[in-house]
């Protein structure tokens, strides 16, 4: 090893640094006095960089726009918000030191490992822990007690998705023949492959499903993956995926001049990202998504998307409100039981988090409440099609505000 | 069914160039200055929010585009080469690799900090035409990029064959020692080279833009695949680096085909592993001396 | 022990025995977060450790190294959820299997002369392999991950790594004593010397009447079976698995940026690397959220800019700086 000579130490300024850490969250300092505050402490975790960064930014643009529209009905609640980074590691030690700082329930975190990670934690702690995102069957089977989730499972989301394909094509008087699913072979594209081999079979679909075909999310294209499904030519394509994937996916079929009458997702975000309307243009337009969609008509809803368009002026609520709207609830399911309890004790607050039943809510579907596992089984999902590059709710009736367009209008010829 | 095979390898042998040219510039770099970038895949995706940029703001196509983000890519790479990483020439693997590692963090980070994590695409007019050539369909932006890919290959072949600069780098990379004794000055060759190598990534990285959108995140996987082309094909052999891009190109697009499209970037992997393991100087290195 | 004590000088000594009591005593004052930090920093200790010992002592630079981080995972926990079988007794086939892993590259590169970068890249291409296979394979869950139950009754169960915080971090610390140990011991041994030797020149190595081929393959060998039990840890720690967070490209990276900022083939720069960057990463939030320019990345910008001015500044490591500077090692002046 060659002597190293010349050397500056630079220890000063990294001491300077740690000074900057509030000693608080190292050290035991006397246990912080709990006065019975008024306003709960939340803990917001999500992915704000790192690989799942657009969507930790999409959720994060909803969660700061929520402490004000709580207000106006009467939650007091105050947001620290915490972007683990995509990372295990850094969601573990981050939500400790939330909590050294006195958060007295946490709410994320899209992402299934950080999200167990946190739930450890938050069970170890007797924190309530409200999980507004995250589809993994799993999360409420591993015997957590302190977890609530209010989001609707991998298998949920492909039972809805399919149901609504056929109330589509009774919407519609529009018929498939065939079709193909694709989906992207990562965590929540495998989860919903899992339940699409299990649910197809059994949903009594009025078509065969000719072939299942897994990418890459990582590929830079997606052609190979378009021929391999314009070869089989089927006039339905299901889609599972993430925002860029599926701006590849739709690219390479104008591409290859490959016009099925519909793309439809069976419970899968992608199909309408703001950056999805930008690549595609027109082209975006006419897609179908079946998901949980924020109830265009909820009272709740306007007002929750009246504070996004002030606070976001750059994007579009009628975008983010998937992410939006769940992390909106995640809070106020918080800020409910916090308000029925009295008190921000853990084991206290607990209980009122599993006796929650909040009838006035954003998403779709009934009262948000929960099963002994800690499941709300009650969320519904909406058919939404992408129109002028909006998202627009086309069924079911009580809750569209269009009506739906099938088959999608060739690509050519689109303005 | 053969038009669609033969579809499937055009595509692939497409990409492949574009995948070759990007590797072109590490194979440059790793076998004359002996640095191992490991920030080049990092490079190419500052290439192409430039010449998204450059489109989005100033209308330039990335056709041409490549052209100013190649020369800035050069200064920036002789730049590079001069102040940091030259104390770092000769020195063991692992303290470049923390040297550029952390370079691509940085960069990483800071195209999500001025970007954000929205992939952004350049939408060219020309982006979604195709063009039917008896039962074949081909993209457009895929042809004009491999071609424009071909053109720069040739730029550069043409100029280690036949200028003095271009046989003075060569000569630094078959023997050093010989090279300073003739009196090169090695250090300014280190950086020229340098220079073209990022010169290269920056070229590739515009014409990426064509076929792929801008993600802060992208880096890591175009420094992987340019490694694996540039050690398929053949270190410091420039056409191994095409022919290493072309095999990658088409194997996986074959594999994606045949197989399953999610297992298709294990090939390159086995393909990889397979030529270190069988010819490790690469399809067409030149033996080891 | 008589190994670790002979790498430093009095002075040292007394340091050393400080830093581990504290450690050992740290949780009775300090709070949950500053013991999720220690627990994590002992673990990139302890795989940073498994990691010099091939690198910094043999020279054989491995990129691929969260490969035997995974298999160790995953097959530990696999046997855990699928059959009951305990990690105490899951973790020798998961040591078995990554070991394997590392005979397999080890063969390949060693016999076939692959050195160097070619060696990394073989490396990388093992580890990448296996984690876009693993993203196939059913019985483990593929990408849609493995998932260990919490089982709250069964917490006192420290043979089944079932436990609390405490648990963890007395296991993470005792992984990394055990580390530094082996490491410390390994390095005075025979095999160390020839390791060494192997690295400095393997043709005067051979020269000597050295088996390099043997030395090396016994340190891919050590230095997998070791990872493998850091997976194990991990995989119980966390309690889920997916093949991107086991084996990413990005995890290799993490695990060995701690050993060569705090300075290769040493016994204590492994230890300085993770006590200095784990908590880096920590500092550089608060920091950047005090400044108010948390906006995300700004953190990992300062970390990237960070590493590049420490191997620049001291490209062989803190460690070698620091103990000459503090005068922990050699002889007093």
């Amino acid at each position: 090893m060659a002597s190293n000579t010349g050397f500056r130490p630079s220890r000063r300024d990294l001491l300077g640094a740690a000074a900057a850490v509030s000693a608080t969250a190292l050290i035991g300092a006397p246990a912080i006095v709990r006065a019975e505050a008024k306003t709960l402490k939340i803990a917001k975790l999500l992915p704000r960089s790192g690989l799942f960064a657009a969507a930790g930014q999409s959720c994060h643009r909803g969660a700061v726009v929520t402490p004000k529209v709580l207000a106006d009905y009467g939650y007091a609640v105050e947001l620290m918000h915490i972007d683990f980074e995509s990372n295990v590691d850094v969601a573990r030690t981050q939500t400790e030191r939330a909590i050294a700082e006195g958060a007295q329930c946490v709410t994320g975190a899209f992402e299934s490992g950080a999200t167990l990670a946190i739930a450890q934690v938050c069970e170890q702690r007797q924190i309530p822990f409200v999980i507004d995102i995250g589809s993994a069957p799993q999360l409420t089977e591993q015997g957590y007690k302190y977890l609530v989730r209010n989001f609707q499972t991998n298998p949920m989301l492909v039972e809805n998705g399919l149901r609504q394909i056929k109330d589509l094509m009774a919407a519609t008087k529009v018929s498939f023949e065939s079709a193909v699913y694709v989906h992207a072979n990562d965590t929540f594209g495998t989860l919903s492959r899992k339940a699409m081999d299990e649910l197809f079979p059994k949903a009594g679909m009025p078509f065969p499903l000719k072939d299942s075909i897994a990418y890459d999310p990582k590929a830079q294209d997606l052609a190979v993956e378009v021929t391999k499904i314009r070869a089989i030519d089927p006039d339905l394509v299901m889609v599972t995926s993430r925002s860029s994937d599926a701006i590849k996916l739709v690219r390479d079929m104008v591409r290859q001049r490959f016009e099925p009458k519909a793309i439809v997702s069976p419970g899968s975000p992608g199909l309408y990202d703001e950056e999805f309307y930008q690549a595609l243009g027109p082209l975006a337009d006419f897609h179908l998504y079946n998901l949980p969609w924020a109830n265009p008509k909820s009272e709740m809803t306007q007002a929750l998307a009246a504070a996004f368009k002030q606070a976001h002026p750059k994007n579009r609520f009628e975008v983010d409100c998937f992410n939006a709207g769940f992390t909106f609830e995640g809070i106020l399911i918080a800020a409910d039981a916090f308000k029925r309890a009295g008190t921000a004790d853990g084991p206290t607050l607990m209980e009122a988090v599993k006796a929650t039943n909040i009838e006035r809510h954003v998403m779709t579907g009934g009262p948000i409440r929960f099963d002994e596992k800690g499941q709300n089984n009650d969320i519904t999902s909406a058919v939404v099609q992408s129109r002028h590059r909006t998202p627009t709710v086309v069924l079911p009736a009580d809750v569209a505000v269009m009506v739906p367009v099938l088959p999608m209008p060739a690509w050519q010829g689109r303005s | 069914m053969l038009a669609i095979y033969l579809n499937v390898v055009v595509q692939g042998v497409l990409t492949g160039l574009l995948y070759g040219l990007m590797a072109l510039g590490l194979s440059a770099i790793f076998g004359v200055v002996r640095v191992v970038n490991f920030a080049h895949g990092e490079f190419a995706v500052v290439a192409m929010y430039a010449a998204f940029v450059l489109f989005r703001v100033y209308g330039i196509d990335p056709m041409w585009a490549m052209l100013p983000i190649a020369v800035a890519f050069f200064v920036i790479g002789y730049a590079l080469q001069h102040t940091v990483i030259d104390a770092f020439v000769g020195r063991p693997d692992h303290e470049q690799f923390i040297l550029l590692v952390g370079l691509a963090i940085v960069i990483t980070n800071g195209l999500l900090l001025v970007f954000g994590p929205d992939a952004q695409p350049a939408n060219l007019p020309y982006a979604f035409d195709s063009v039917m050539v008896g039962p074949l369909i081909i993209d457009e932006v895929r042809v004009y990029a491999a071609v424009a890919a071909l053109a720069v290959c040739a730029a550069l072949f043409a100029f280690f064959r036949f200028t003095r600069t271009g046989t003075a780098i060569r000569a630094c990379a078959d023997n050093l020692v010989g090279a300073a004794v003739v009196g090169l000055n090695v250090r300014r060759l280190y950086a020229l080279t340098f220079g073209l190598g990022l010169a290269c990534v920056g070229a590739a990285g515009a014409l990426m833009i064509t076929i792929a959108d801008a993600v802060p995140s992208l880096g890591p996987a175009y420094t992987l695949l340019a490694f694996t082309i540039v050690i398929v094909g053949g270190l410091g052999s420039m056409t191994g680096a095409l022919v290493g891009g072309l095999l990658i190109g088409v194997s996986e697009a074959l594999a994606g085909f045949l197989v399953a499209p999610s297992m298709k970037s294990m090939f390159s992997f086995a393909l990889l592993i397979a030529v270190l393991v069988l010819r490790p100087q690469g399809l067409l290195g030149k033996k080891p001396a | 022990m008589k190994a670790l004590w002979g790498e430093m000088n009095g002075r040292g000594r007394v340091v050393l025995a400080v830093a581990v009591l504290l450690l050992l005593l740290a949780p009775t004052v300090a709070t949950r977060y500053l013991v999720s930090v220690l627990t994590l920093i002992f673990y990139f200790v302890y795989v940073g450790q498994a990691w010099n010992l091939m690198m910094g002592y043999a020279g054989q630079l491995s990129l691929g190294h969260a490969l035997y981080v995974g298999v160790g995972g995953y097959v530990s926990a696999a046997l855990w959820v699928h059959f009951g079988i305990g990690p105490w007794l899951g973790v020798f086939p998961a040591v078995l299997l990554a070991a394997s892993f590392g005979a397999a590259i080890g063969w390949l590169g060693f016999r076939f002369g692959i050195e160097g970068v070619y060696f990394a890249l073989l490396t990388i291409a093992f580890a990448e392999f296996t984690r876009i296979g693993f993203d196939h394979i059913d019985v483990v869950g593929g990408a849609g991950g493995l998932f260990i139950p919490y089982e709250e009754a069964r917490l006192g169960e420290w043979w089944n790594l079932r436990g609390g915080q405490l648990f963890f971090y007395y296991l993470a610390f005792g992984l990394a004593a055990i580390a530094v140990l082996v490491t410390a011991l390994l390095a005075r041994s025979r095999l160390g010397y020839q390791w060494r030797a192997v690295r400095e020149d393997e043709a005067a190595a051979r020269a000597l009447g050295i088996d390099a081929f043997r030395a090396k393959m016994k340190a891919i060998l050590i230095s997998s079976a070791m990872t493998a039990v850091g997976g194990v840890f991990y995989a119980f720690y966390y309690n889920s698995l997916f093949p991107a967070q086991m084996f990413e490209m990005s995890r290799s990276i993490e695990l060995i940026l701690g050993p060569i900022v705090g300075g290769l083939g040493t016994v204590f720069g492994p230890v300085i690397g993770a006590f200095l960057l784990t908590p880096l990463g920590e500092i550089l939030i608060g920091v950047t959220e005090a400044l108010g320019i948390n906006a995300p990345g700004a953190k990992a910008v300062f970390f990237g800019l960070t590493l590049m001015v420490i191997i620049y500044l001291v490209p062989t490591g803190v460690w070698p700086w620091l103990s000459k500077t503090l005068g922990l090692t050699g002889r007093r002046s």
